[in-house]
């Protein structure tokens, strides 16, 4: 299985995206982790670079939008939440389509240690009116969505991945996939496994090692934070009748809480939330630290199994 | 381009750059803005009438002097563009609105109403030829570098013309802007600073010492001018000598009175953010007659 940060999607997408001449690139000076330098080797004239300086960033990226242009600003996921104010009120608010994207989000960030690792990025931003918030999965279905965005017309954050992780989709499976619908990549009857970003090939293999066990688990690659795909949630609880979430996140406010919020409004059903047990992070390897926080595939089998049990 | 350091420049002496008929049509057209601010403010029982009527006399000038705009057509993708940033002062926006056709009397009364088109901040949202979202201090100076650059890349004429309030350059957001539209050598970008020495809680002289405003923009790299913000004939020329630089950002400290025209407003803190009643009202109509 090969192996592919997320962001270098990111970055890929961009370099297509130049042949769109309303594309512009905006850094804050990370375009060389975020990937985004990429498309500056490429088109240097349609790429504005500020300085380490995130508020100035959002607000230059809005103005660009409402000339008319369709600005692709990246830096880290953490970074991003210091111009929180200006995405609310100068992005969001105003319902600006800037295209935000977060690189180094999550735990898995991994030896950074934990002022790096965003684990709230998903959480504040869907807490946003009018924001479009995406947490891919791997190399082609991030650079799949982010060409989506460039045909979007609300603001968005994606949060990308720093490290490699294994790619799920090829590019005839990308193709298919669609801004607020979630992705079905295996189907069984007893379990819904609902995963973002990194891991949903933890996920994956957690299916594996439970039908192993006589266990069918429907695995979803819910890419799309917001808008929720309530329905693929809803028709979910009538088929397996209940669930486990998996994020590289904080269990409040991400995808664990949207789940939530759905499950026990339109259709109440067990729910076990894997993901970070509200603490931060610290220094390691990123694989290494999401088996020290309870992440692991073997987790979310044992969480499968228990919520099978309230059923 | 090179940094300018320390060109802080004064204007020359009252030069008069327009001939005196069309400067008394200006005084006149700030008058009748500053008649509704206040009244809007009354009205609504709330609302910021001492930054709005600091600001008044530039936005007069530059709204009837130089900023192409048409209220037949407020979108128009080629109109100049005007970011007020310090978004309180909301009522100064609509008064010269209204006196340039975007707004009517009715849309005037509607100010901090719910379901009306002016807002309590200013917001492109909800009013025409209102090209910013305002409300939070420190962000319009980004917004109009990134107007200001979609013009360059453009390669189009209009112009990003941005007024700063002067405690807001206590935000840390401006100075990052004003960095960048250097290095950027962003030459249709065009600022005021309300320089009315006043803001919230009471003198910026005691709540931040911000010592040689022009200076410190001079640091920067800007091209710098000071000028008496309620003297339409330094407006005039300022706003001409602004538009005469082209190889970088231009900065006009315009030196102000918060509350300027109404006796007991003027240069009081109390009235940054608070209504007259309606005695103060009538002697505040008195001496605007």
């Amino acid at each position: 299985m090969s192996l592919v940060a997320s962001r270098d999607g990111y970055g890929s997408a961009l370099v297509k995206l130049a042949t769109d001449p309303e594309v512009i690139v905006v850094e804050a000076d990370l375009g060389k982790s975020t990937k985004s330098q990429n498309f500056r080797k490429l088109l240097p004239e349609r790429t504005i670079s500020l300085g380490i300086a995130e508020q100035n960033m959002m607000l230059v990226s809005a103005g660009l939008a409402t000339s008319g242009y369709k600005p692709f600003a990246s830096t880290f996921a953490i970074f991003t939440e210091r111009a929180f104010e200006q995405v609310r009120n100068g992005i969001a608010r105003p319902n600006i389509p800037v295209h935000i994207c977060g690189s180094h989000g999550g735990i898995h960030t991994g030896t950074d240690g934990s002022s790096a690792q965003s684990i709230e990025d998903l959480a504040i931003y869907r807490s946003l009116p009018n924001m479009v918030v995406m947490h891919p999965s791997d190399f082609n279905s991030t650079e799949q969505l982010t060409l989506q965005l460039a045909q979007t017309k609300s603001p968005s954050y994606t949060r990308t991945a720093r490290n490699k992780t294994p790619v799920i989709y090829d590019e005839q499976a990308a193709s298919n996939l669609k801004i607020g619908k979630g992705s079905i990549l295996v189907e069984g009857n007893d379990v819904a496994i609902i995963a973002c970003g990194v891991m949903v090939s933890r996920a994956l293999e957690a299916a594996q090692n439970l039908e192993a066990n006589g266990i069918n688990a429907t695995v979803v690659d819910m890419h799309t934070i917001k808008p929720l795909d309530g329905k693929l949630i809803s028709q979910l609880a009538e088929k397996c009748g209940c669930f486990v979430t998996a994020e590289d996140h904080s269990v409040i406010g991400g995808l664990g809480g949207a789940v939530a919020e759905h499950l026990s409004e339109k259709c109440p059903s067990p729910l076990e939330r894997i993901g970070v047990s509200d603490h931060f992070g610290q220094s390691g390897d990123g694989d290494e630290l999401l088996e020290e926080y309870s992440m692991g595939a073997s987790h979310i089998v044992a969480a499968a199994q228990r919520v099978m049990q309230r059923k | 381009m090179q940094p300018r350091w320390g060109t802080t420049v004064m204007s020359p002496e009252n030069e008069m750059s327009e001939d005196y008929s069309s400067i008394d049509e200006l005084l006149d057209t700030a008058k009748k803005c500053r008649r509704n601010i206040v009244q809007m403010v009354h009205r609504a029982n709330a609302g910021h009438p001492g930054g709005s009527l600091s600001a008044i006399d530039i936005l007069v000038a530059l709204y009837k002097t130089r900023l192409n705009v048409d209220s037949s057509n407020p979108d128009d993708p080629e109109r100049d563009r005007f970011i007020m940033s310090k978004g309180h002062a909301s009522p100064a926006v609509y008064a010269i609105l209204h006196e340039m056709g975007f707004l009517s009397e009715e849309d005037l009364s509607t100010y901090r109403v719910m379901g009306g088109v002016c807002q309590g901040h200013v917001d492109m949202k909800w009013t025409p030829g209102v090209d910013f979202s305002a409300g939070s201090l420190g962000m319009g100076l980004s917004f109009g570098l990134g107007t200001a650059l979609a013009a360059t890349l453009d390669d189009s004429p209009r112009t990003s013309y941005v007024m700063l309030g002067d405690g807001e350059l206590q935000e840390g957001q401006v100075w990052e802007a004003a960095m960048a539209a250097v290095h950027h050598e962003v030459g249709n970008l065009k600022v005021f600073v309300d320089r009315n020495r006043i803001q919230n809680d009471d003198f910026c002289e005691k709540q931040m010492r911000m010592f040689d405003v022009a200076a410190k923009w001079g640091g920067f790299g800007w091209a710098v001018r000071e000028c008496d913000g309620h003297n339409m004939n330094e407006i005039v020329e300022a706003i001409e000598w602004m538009d005469s630089v082209t190889d970088g950002p231009a900065v006009v400290v315009a030196h102000t009175i918060k509350g300027k025209g109404v006796s007991f407003m003027e240069d009081n803190p109390s009235f940054h953010g608070a209504a007259p009643n309606d005695d103060q009202l009538r002697v505040a109509m008195e001496e605007l007659e």
